[in-house]
């Protein structure tokens, strides 16, 4: 165990945000979640007692007749604002007086940085270069990335649970969102910052940086493993491969929402389900790549001559 | 006609003691201060700062557990970058030969130059948490749905300027650092299907080194002084103007949606498909 290079990580300036984000990400799930629990406890009450639901002001604070309901944003609303400018303030302050902004020697493109890491907040967006063509991983999943982000709220017709936590009412909105974000974006950063080397390696937290390391592994594509050797069969037999799979992924999807979520595939258009099937079903294929990398050595599934997947 | 000097020195003398009944005072503030609801209103309402607030809000709105107050520090984050990126922009020259001189020089000879640097880079850094965090939030209560699907839009771009605004900040300082996260980021663009010259279809659509997406990007094949300059300008101008913009219409839309989302009261499954009753949602 290495622990002078675990802390050489760790404490690497620009490393320290994300050190930083893992507890508070922890923080705030636990926040996240009491509340949510708090709020599911109280529906299933309300959902058992017709005659609570009616009188039940619904939220898991309490509430007595004769209380305001609204309050004065001068001052109450105001004081915490000034509070949490302050409190940032301090804390930046603090931050800036203790730790120095990293600066490296000057710009010289003769001599290569060796592991050249992007900006922490990018690194899963690097993680992915190993998996995926850059066109892929550099290009179209940013693309994606944002374009499902911003279809979400279109989507998403599920009329319940707008303006409080809860668990029980999403559970697949929630669960998918956290799939997205927490495994798939962050701990791609977190396989980045703290087990990616030099070379790109994978090194656990703690190994010796060895520069000098060599690994020797054959990737292979995975018409090779069929012994398939001509150009057009490869790129017929990619494109039956990851067609089959959109098709297949897109039959389970289609059987797990009129399963499980009858009632949000009733209300969701034909448009809606198609683009959920899509953007799900491409997120999922990302791990599904890395498995077949990490476990398998496979490089590429489709290989054509203009593109590799 | 006569005037009594000394009577009317004195009158005015003594109207100095209440500032507040000057024509300065009066002109500036619209209102009293003694402590009444209205005055409160009025607080808020007549003053350019305050009046994207509401006057009042649900008591429960104020709640820290429920919101992470994340959006409003993010933009406190954006004024602090703001305020000392205009101050280091005093200090800084985007060419090859001065750029990493004047970062040595911030961080040396200018007086409280390295405490403005380090401040600059770290609120830029918790300004891309405080985003996520945000949408995480926001994700979370439901807070993007009808009828904030178009906010939740606006914010998704947000997200992206926010991190293109810590990307071409990175280069500024013309270090290995700064220098190889840009070039190992823009060497993506060459791999654009269609638009750079590695991707797929790209030659085919005579894509070469000097003429696609990333050349634009750069200002030439590599990374190098037009790089430089291009970065300076879209950091300091071209996206501050564009995402604060898009900041007016994120924030004018939240109130013009309702307000924040809640804490709102729960609804039940058996309501999901009726029109909604009872109790009114927050900001309703």
């Amino acid at each position: 165990m290495d622990w002078r290079q675990l802390w050489e990580i760790c404490s690497a300036p620009d490393n320290v945000p994300i050190v930083g984000l893992i507890p508070l990400l922890a923080f705030y799930i636990y926040l996240a979640w009491k509340q949510a629990h708090a709020n599911d406890v109280l529906i299933e009450q309300l959902e058992g007692d017709a005659a609570l639901a009616k009188t039940h002001h619904r939220k898991t604070w309490p509430f007595k007749a004769g209380w305001q309901k609204e309050v004065h944003v001068w001052p109450f609303l105001l004081r915490i604002e000034f509070l949490a400018a302050i409190i940032v303030t301090i804390i930046l302050m603090v931050w800036s007086i203790t730790l120095n902004a990293p600066l490296e020697e000057p710009a010289n493109p003769n001599l290569t940085m060796n592991p050249a890491k992007a900006p922490w907040y990018f690194l899963g967006l690097q993680e992915m270069l190993v998996y995926f063509d850059p066109w892929i991983a550099g290009v179209v999943m940013p693309t994606m990335i944002i374009i499902g982000l911003m279809v979400i709220p279109y989507v998403d017709t599920n009329p319940l649970g707008s303006g409080y936590y809860t668990w029980k009412q999403r559970k697949f909105s929630i669960g998918t969102f956290l799939f997205g974000f927490i495994i798939l974006w962050i701990a791609m950063i977190i396989i980045g910052t703290f087990i990616r080397g030099p070379g790109w390696q994978w090194f656990w937290p703690g190994q010796t940086w060895d520069h000098n390391r060599l690994i020797y592994e054959v990737n292979r594509d995975l018409p090779d493993i069929f012994g398939i050797t001509s150009n057009i069969a490869k790129a017929v037999f990619g494109a039956i491969v990851v067609g089959g799979y959109y098709l297949l992924g897109g039959f389970v999807v289609y059987s797990l929402f009129r399963r499980y979520m009858g009632k949000d595939f009733k209300r969701m258009s034909l448009l809606q389900f198609g683009i959920t099937q899509f953007l799900l079903l491409t997120m999922v294929a990302l791990p599904l790549k890395m498995g077949l990398r990490l476990l398998w050595h496979i490089k590429y599934v489709w290989i054509t001559p203009w593109f590799n997947i | 006609m006569k005037v009594d000097i000394p009577a009317k020195a004195k009158e005015q003398i003594e109207g100095l003691k209440d500032p507040t009944k000057t024509q300065v005072y009066t002109s500036i503030f619209r209102h009293k201060h003694d402590d009444t609801p209205r005055n409160r209103a009025l607080g808020v309402l007549s003053n350019v700062f305050l009046h994207l607030h509401p006057a009042k809000i649900n008591r429960d709105a104020v709640r820290y557990s429920y919101t992470w107050g994340m959006g409003g520090i993010t933009f406190f984050l954006f004024i602090i970058l703001t305020y000392t990126g205009v101050l280091l922009m005093f200090y800084y020259h985007p060419s090859k030969v001065q750029a990493f001189r004047d970062v040595l020089y911030l961080e040396h000879d200018v007086p409280f130059g390295k405490i403005l640097r380090n401040m600059h880079r770290w609120a830029a850094h918790l300004m891309v948490i405080g985003v996520w965090l945000h949408m995480f939030r926001v994700f979370l209560t439901g807070s993007y749905k009808k009828p904030r699907e178009f906010n939740w839009n606006i914010g998704v771009l947000l997200l992206v300027f926010t991190l293109l605004l810590s990307f071409t900040g990175y280069l500024l300082p013309d270090d290995q650092l700064g220098f190889w996260a840009v070039t190992v980021g823009t060497n993506m663009a060459r791999a654009t299907p269609l638009l750079g010259h590695e991707g797929p279809f790209g030659s085919m659509l005579g894509m070469t080194p000097y003429n696609d997406v990333r050349f634009g990007l750069l200002g030439g094949s590599i990374v190098d002084a037009n790089a430089l300059l291009r970065s300076y300008i879209w950091h300091c101008i071209g996206i501050p103007i564009v995402a604060s913009i898009l900041m007016i219409v994120h924030f004018w839309r939240v109130r013009k949606d309702g307000g924040i989302s809640g804490p709102a009261p729960v609804m039940l499954a058996a309501e999901a498909d009726k029109p909604r009753r009872g109790p009114k949602a927050a900001g309703e």
